[in-house]
């Protein structure tokens, strides 16, 4: 599918700078003039940053910022140059694409259908590209176009084309039918264990002696219904047996496949030809092994299955919160779509209770939106005008509007989507002990039972042939390589799901097991540790004047000002519900200080150079004025007509649970160290109220990843926590680079992990969850290295000399159908798993 | 040692052999990528194994390995390429294609997750 090609080739969303690309088509565009005529009218739009006309194609392509106008707007403009606008392009992934000669059939009915403009299908990626007019037609109408077109291709729904949303009923429709093999099995092992022993039934026994024909009917029936257990329920055994036969490698199904025909192929021998034993006593079948290892093995493997389904239940999670409709102005009039036929540019419509079908910015209204499922943050977001909101999150109180900035697969939610899918597929380096393994592990089984048939024939008690061939059949059974393989890629698959629904995104197996060994953790300060916007922290008053007053007369001044400082304390300002006053004479002195005149004061605020000028005395406040420096904050003197007035600082400061997500960290056993640009006492200040043990300040940005390295040097495993802008090379270098986003900016390309929401107790999470998925991994290679080293020397008959225990075949196959369901099924204690948070 | 016993040794001795021989012996017979203009591209069946499973192709080149995976068993539904960084996931019965730009001259092997079914690619 498109999806999964392009994935690879760097698609990144063409956002330079606020900058979309659209195609519009105009179908009567036929010269030269008109394409001059809507240029010019296109050079006029407001927002248009540049426009291409394309004759031939009949196209215009227009750089624009949707910050400025809209897709809708433009083709409203060229609409008012007197030319048909309107075509839109569309890709759908086409399913069932069997021929070539479908292919130019597809094309031809969806050319044919009303409003399409042109369409090409591309085999390969089984896409067909569509261009149609919104105005006329629809997803709908495409559809049926191509089941009228007589080929059993069909449009897939466009979002949906993720595997995991098919994969249920695949897969439930697998367990079902293994279900049905076990009870076939199931009944027929039921006759086949009573009278395997029949001589433990006196009344049986009497009727059937040893060795009669009375005997040798019962075991031939017996037999005969054994026959469709074998070929029916154990069906799988034998086609994946000869597939991977046929590529010159054995697997499981080679293992079983072998093993219950051996005992078959016994039973049969002893059943029809009894002479050809050395005593006819002897001739006993074991029927029974074939049809319970088989009904056990289905068992195992269909429980197997249903814990694998849920192994992936988060990425269902996931695809589930997707949207199927959206409702969208088109042409003045509300319109219900499916959230497939959403474009860029659309203005779509969110009543309360509504799930936001796409990415967009809030262009009408105001709303708080629930966006714990992204980010794993249960308290609803306030959205207003100019705000992002994010398909898959649910709109809880107010109605609003917004325009689509992303659509389809490049919405935040389907790269969510992509990238845990991604990385739970990802290989984590402890697999190379099993990779190692794998491919000798089944021949090396076959060897083994054949030279424990061998010895127990050449050296074996008597009967031999009777012992011989159960050790075969045993040791064959008992074999398990799927534990073995199992045992790390379902517990990534829990641990990075689990991740997903705590809004950390995990991008492989690798920084799972790495996040794992840190022993250093790198903070940046600003956007990290703090909040990354400077905000009012004090507000001291001399002498008769009021804290309000004083407020709001630096306010009023600051308001004038464009110092980001000041917009600080004007928010404040507003915050605290104070009203600006009316200034006059308003001055910005460079490098000291604002003046104004209030309520015909003088009012100044600025640092002691503004002061000194004015003869200002300062006394008591120049020692306020350090302290506040010292707290790392930046602060500032307010005079009124030349009389200090007091004091006002803002700061940066640090995130609400900053420092308690360190103090978890410590816990964890971790150094942690801050990296800053700032100066070394602001930097002092906020890893002192942070509580950070080292604090590397005066970096510049550049120098960033080379103190990573030397961390590195000094035999440190480092994560470097940042967000992912400007910290992208120390990110890089580091041994795990976590980028903390502010809402869901998750493109951050060089980062091991993504927390999607801004606390630091992401950082915990993550090394939490990294440590508990390795914890488990390792259980399960224990086990199922352990289960092989145990099992299969147990059945080669390696007790029999000393102790003279020999496993049945039966305790086998139970045991080999147990060991993998429980691989999977301790992975799934994963899902258990839950993170430590701030006070609980 | 009675006959039986003779005949039995040396049957299961010559077994080991031939599991020996067919399994871990196995000639690989690569298969050159096609060319077509710039890019390599090479059809890959997934089916109890890859076919085929030694893909041949030159050194930066770009290569595009169309899988496509004819089966349901679980085994197969994800391919992994550990060396690119890359991983797949095969719906059966669609193409899934990986585009990678092989650099160094080698041999690369991709799997399914299990490791069970594997493939090489050779890159000249």
């Amino acid at each position: 599918m498109d999806q999964v090609s392009e994935r690879f080739s760097q698609p990144q969303p063409s956002m330079h700078e606020g900058v979309e690309k659209m195609v519009l088509t105009v179908d009567d565009m036929h010269c030269e003039s008109a394409g001059a005529d809507i240029a010019s009218a296109l050079r006029l739009t407001a927002g248009v940053t540049r426009s291409r006309i394309n004759l031939s194609s009949k196209t215009v392509i227009v750089d624009y910022m949707p910050a400025c106008t809209s897709s809708n707007k433009i083709a409203d403009v060229v609409r008012s140059t007197g030319y048909t606008v309107g075509a839109l392009r569309l890709r759908l992934p086409v399913s069932g694409l069997d021929c070539a000669s479908c292919v130019r059939q597809i094309e031809a009915a969806l050319e044919a259908a009303k409003g399409v403009v042109a369409a090409s299908v591309d085999p390969v990626r089984a896409v067909a590209e569509v261009e149609y007019r919104p105005a006329e037609t629809g997803l709908a109408v495409l559809k049926e176009a191509v089941a009228a077109s007589g080929c059993k291709a069909g449009i897939a729904a466009a979002s949906s084309h993720d595997p995991a949303t098919v994969a249920p009923d695949d897969r439930e429709r697998e367990y079902r039918q293994l279900m049905w093999k076990f009870w076939l099995g199931a009944v027929v092992s039921v006759p086949n264990v009573l009278f395997m022993y029949p001589d433990l039934l006196p009344s049986v026994a009497e009727l059937m002696p040893p060795a009669s024909d009375a005997r040798r009917i019962l075991w031939a029936v017996l037999g005969i219904l054994t026959l469709p257990v074998l070929l029916w329920s154990g069906s799988q055994f034998f086609v994946g047996a000869w597939q991977a036969l046929k590529h010159r490698s054995a697997n499981m199904h080679t293992l079983i496949a072998l093993g219950v025909s051996a005992a078959f192929a016994y039973s049969v021998v002893a059943t029809a030809f009894p002479h050809i034993f050395p005593d006819p006593m002897l001739a006993e079948p074991f029927w029974d092994v074939t049809t319970v290892v088989i009904a056990l093995v289905v068992l195992g493997l269909a429980l197997e299955n249903k814990a694998k389904g849920r192994t992936s239940a988060a990425i269902r999670k996931l695809v589930g919160m997707q949207a199927k409709t959206a409702r969208v102005v088109r042409d003045g009039a509300e319109i219900d779509i499916p959230v497939e036929e959403v474009v860029t540019g659309d203005i779509v419509v969110v009543r309360p209770g509504d799930k936001i079908p796409v990415d967009g910015e809030v262009t009408e209204g105001a709303s708080s939106v629930d966006e714990s499922m992204i980010t794993g943050e249960p308290i609803p977001v306030e959205k207003s005008i100019g705000d992002e909101v994010v398909g898959g999150t649910i709109n809880k109180t107010g109605s609003f509007r917004f325009r689509a900035t992303k659509v389809g697969k490049d919405t935040a939610l389907a790269n969510i989507i992509r990238m845990v899918q991604e990385a739970q597929g990802s290989k984590a380096p402890i697999q190379r002990i099993v990779d190692s393994v794998s491919s000798y592990f089944v021949p090396t089984v076959m060897i083994l039972a054949v030279l424990a048939f061998v010895a127990w024939y050449d050296f074996g008690p008597e009967p031999r042939i009777v012992f011989s061939t159960i050790v075969f059949v045993t040791t064959l059974i008992i074999a398990c390589p799927c534990a073995l393989g199992l045992a790390t890629p379902t517990s990534l698959t829990v641990g990075i799901g689990k991740g997903a629904e705590n809004g950390i995104l995990i991008r492989s197996g690798d920084a799972l097991q790495t996040a794992e060994k840190l022993t250093t953790i790198v903070l940046d300060k600003t956007g990290t540790i703090t909040k990354g916007e400077p905000a009012l922290t004090d507000i001291i008053s001399f002498a008769e004047f009021e804290e309000k007053r004083l407020l709001r007369l630096v306010a009023t001044l600051e308001s004038k000002s464009e110092h980001p400082l000041g917009e600080a304390i004007v928010r404040a300002t507003a915050k605290r519900g104070l009203e600006l006053l009316t200034a006059s004479h308003f001055e910005a002195i460079p490098g000291k200080g604002i003046s104004g005149h209030i309520d015909g004061s003088v009012i100044r605020v600025g640092n002691e150079k503004l002061m000194a000028e004015e003869n200002i005395a300062l006394n008591s406040a120049m020692t306020i004025w350090q302290g506040l420096a010292d707290q790392g904050k930046t602060p500032m003197y307010i005079a009124v007509d030349r009389r200090i007035a007091g004091l006002v600082a803002v700061a940066d400061t640090i995130k609400d649970d900053s420092a308690a997500a360190i103090s978890a960290l410590h816990d964890l056993g971790l150094k942690v160290a801050m990296l800053t640009g700032d100066n070394r006492r602001t930097a002092k200040a906020i890893a002192r109220e942070a509580g950070i043990d080292e604090v590397i300040a005066e970096v510049l940005p550049q120098e960033k990843s080379m103190r990573v390295k030397e961390l590195q040097a000094k035999g440190e495993v480092v994560a470097m926590v940042g967000d992912g802008i400007n910290d992208a090379p120390a990110l890089a270098s580091a041994d795990i680079g976590l980028a903390i986003g502010t809402g869901t900016d998750v493109a951050i390309e060089a980062s091991d992990i993504t927390l999607i929401k801004g606390s630091l107790f992401g950082v915990v999470t993550a090394i939490d969850i990294s440590r508990a998925t390795m914890r488990n991994v390792r259980q399960n290679l224990v086990g199922a290295f352990g289960y092989n080293a145990l099992g299969i020397p147990l059945a080669m008959g390696f007790l029999y000399p000393f102790f003279g225990i020999l496993m049945s075949p039966i305790i086998a196959g139970a045991a080999m159908a147990f060991s993998s369901a429980t691989v999977v099924s301790n992975a799934n204690r994963l899902r258990l798993f839950k993170p430590k948070r701030a006070g609980s | 040692m009675m006959l039986d016993q003779l005949i039995v040794t040396s049957v299961g001795l010559s077994l080991v052999l031939l599991i020996v021989w067919f399994f871990w012996m196995r000639p690989t017979q690569g298969r050159w990528a096609a060319l077509d203009g710039r890019v390599q591209e090479a059809l890959i069946s997934v089916k109890g194994g890859y076919t085929p499973d030694t893909v041949i192709v030159r050194k930066g080149m770009p290569v595009r390995l169309h899988f496509r995976r004819l089966e349901t068993a679980s085994c197969s539904e994800m391919v992994l390429l550990p060396d690119f960084g890359k991983s797949l996931k095969l719906p059966t019965n669609e193409t899934v294609t990986v585009e990678i730009l092989p650099n160094i001259a080698g041999e690369f092997e991709f799997a399914c997750q299990m490791g069970m079914l594997r493939g090489k690619l050779i890159v000249e």
